[in-house]
């Protein structure tokens, strides 16, 4: 973590809770980044966040790291208990980060209802498609055949892809980047954040420990040289690019409506 | 602790309300300013007056996409410093269990009016039913506690819901209104008074949000946006919110105080009303809507020369056992009429000295008529 975004971190936190190479502790760093750009451009203060979580190692990346207001809330209701916050607060500029099984299994439901009222919120779901916390199970995100703890044969069914989730249930700015390639993620999280209404943006985050180990990508490197090689840029002039098996379009799918 | 004293919204004098509409109002007079919920019958009029009345006073109103979501936005409000609440009935209760349970251990000020129908599952939607006494103190996991008023008419579903908010926002507890199907769709007379007491919550700046030196202690309750920087988990937490999810002492001290904290004051939230108490041999005790017909028992009874008195619970959590222990004392016995298979009268036992309690149940979605609780006075005596 860079000396200057230590302001943004408690004193009293000294570790990171993440297992060695995981994505979360790059998008934390870049989560402050984009807010601290953000302030020097006097878009937004710090003292106006609200971070809310829901369960599972994603929701550790604001609770209790930012040294700012934290609601670390129940599995998968992150988004309904910042709809609240911000309706009795509008001033607030909230926050919610979480992980896809938080957000789109158990909380699916509120995410897609929040996403069509349109509630002014910047969603930043960590995507590492499976369940880590818990021991890696099977997720709503996870490719299909990839063997895990509850799908010992290899998963049947096939992943959500969160983006057109979110945009047909009606997100105001949507976008997909990877740990792999932190500076469009910066720009993603600081447009996300300054967007009116729902916000959402789908980090792809490397899970060595539990979605890696289980295809032969047990260490940080190959996860990272994985994700790298796998992802091509949405281009909206050919928006069918065909991406490598396992792989991701990455970029914004809509800014602003 | 802040207290003052403010306006109902409604003009001072007699109105003729039905309960659900007079518990909205009795809740934007304590100064509730945001309502989350999800329609559901017998309790949507609450939420559809909530709807109509919150814009008025700037307030915000939210329909949820479900009472999951309904109650976690109310803990969200809440925390963001607004008086919050929700209203709904048993299939929805069940639902806001979890949450239920993270107010509780948050230690975050809501209300909560559960209007009672005939259960369990879908049961009787438009039925009325008694059958959540037990579901609204156990439904969630773990020891915690709550506070629960059993309001007998449509005044008290305006008064009651206004102390519903005071202990809430005094305790930092989750507080019900134990209100009735019967109770919330009667219209009767309610007298708006001309001023209300209102407790404020208690913010005193730089003091733990989460922690009390006292066992029983209520800590300061800040909100968000004050610069706190607040740390609020549902995991076990230290005095200042940090995760101590594999500390057994503060695991130990954090969920006694939760619970010391309500019943260490349980003789100042423990509330009822007497009627022939005095020479009284048989002893009904009733609450809500059935305390209506227990008086009129009672009244029939006495004019036929039968020594019968009526307990009144108002309070049903914590329960006040002090005056059936006097009662039993005095050599009573207790007749407790319930629309449910007997969830009070187990307490009342508890609190009976070996005394006998006869119970009289009815769960088929009809409220207990007069003539019932007389013939079983007449059948126990």
């Amino acid at each position: 973590m860079a000396r200057a975004l230590e302001k943004y971190l408690r004193p009293q936190v000294k570790a990171t809770p993440f297992c060695p190479g995981c994505g979360h502790g790059v998008l934390l760093g870049l989560i402050l980044r984009a807010i601290e750009g953000l302030e020097q451009e006097g878009r937004l203060a710090w003292s106006e966040m609200l971070f809310v979580s829901g369960i599972g190692c994603a929701a550790w990346i604001p609770s209790p790291n930012f040294k700012a207001d934290t609601l670390h809330t129940l599995h998968g209701r992150a988004v309904a208990f910042a709809v609240g916050a911000k309706a009795a607060n509008p001033a607030l500029k909230v926050m919610v980060v979480s992980g896809d099984g938080d957000l789109a299994s158990i909380g699916g439901n509120h995410l897609i209802q929040a996403a069509r009222r349109g509630n002014d919120l910047t969603v930043v779901c960590a995507n590492n498609q499976i369940y880590g916390m818990t021991g890696g199970q099977v997720a709503p995100t996870t490719p299909v055949n990839l063997p895990t703890a509850t799908t010992p044969g290899g998963n049947p069914y096939r992943p959500f892809d969160l983006c057109k989730l979110v945009e047909a249930a009606g997100a105001s700015y949507v976008a997909r980047g990877s740990v792999t390639r932190p500076y469009d993620l910066i720009d993603y999280l600081s447009r996300g954040l300054t967007t009116p209404g729902f916000s959402f943006i789908e980090v792809l985050s490397p899970c060595p420990t539990q979605f890696g180990r289980r295809q032969r990508l047990d260490s940080a490197a190959a996860m990272f040289d994985h994700l790298r090689e796998t992802c091509r840029y949405y281009v909206e002039t050919e928006p069918e690019a065909e991406t490598p098996a396992g792989g991701f379009l990455l970029g914004e799918f809509v800014h602003g409506r | 602790m802040p207290s003052r004293t403010a306006q109902p919204l409604l003009p001072p004098g007699p109105r003729y309300l039905s309960g659900n509409e007079a518990a909205a109002e009795g809740a934007l007079a304590a100064g509730c300013r945001l309502y989350a919920g999800y329609p559901i019958t017998p309790s949507s009029e609450i939420m559809e007056r909530m709807a109509a009345r919150l814009p008025e006073i700037d307030g915000a109103f939210l329909q949820m996409e479900d009472e999951i979501a309904s109650i976690s936005a109310v803990v969200g409000g809440s925390w963001s410093g607004s008086k919050s609440m929700t209203a709904t009935s048993g299939p929805g209760l069940s639902l806001m269990q979890e949450c239920l349970g993270y107010a509780a251990f948050t230690e975050t000020p809501l209300v909560l009016i559960d209007v009672q129908r005939a259960g369990p599952c879908t049961g009787q939607a438009t039925k009325v039913g008694g059958g959540d006494i037990m579901a609204v103190k156990y439904g969630s996991h773990g020891d915690y506690q709550v506070v629960a008023f059993s309001p007998w008419s449509v005044a008290e579903m305006f008064s009651l819901t206004v102390e519903a908010f005071n202990w809430s926002e005094r305790l930092r507890v989750p507080a019900f209104l134990l209100a009735e199907e019967a109770t919330g769709h009667l219209r009767e007379r309610v007298d708006i008074p001309e001023t209300v007491e209102l407790y404020e919550r208690d913010y005193r700046p730089g003091e733990a949000p989460f922690g009390h030196p006292e066992a029983d202690g209520v800590p300061s309750m800040p909100r968000f946006g004050q610069g706190e920087n607040l740390m609020v988990t549902g995991s076990t937490h230290d005095d200042w919110g940090f995760r101590k999810t594999e500390d057994p002492v503060v695991q130990d001290r954090l969920v006694r105080r939760l619970n010391q904290k309500v019943l260490s004051r349980a003789d100042d939230l423990c509330r009822y009303e007497g009627y022939e108490l005095d020479d009284a041999e048989l002893v009904v005790v009733a609450y809500g809507f059935t305390a209506r017909a227990a008086l009129r028992a009672v009244r029939l009874a006495r004019a036929q020369g039968v020594k019968a008195g009526l307990l009144r619970l108002i309070t049903i959590w914590p329960f006040c056992s002090r005056p059936l222990a006097e009662l039993a004392g005095r050599g009573a016995s207790f007749l407790a009429p319930e629309m449910n298979l007997g969830q009070v009268a187990g307490l009342v036992r508890q609190a009976a000295q070996g005394r006998p309690v006869h119970e009289l149940t009815q769960v088929n979605g009809r409220s207990i008529a007069p003539r019932a609780i007389l013939q079983k006075i007449g059948e126990v005596l």
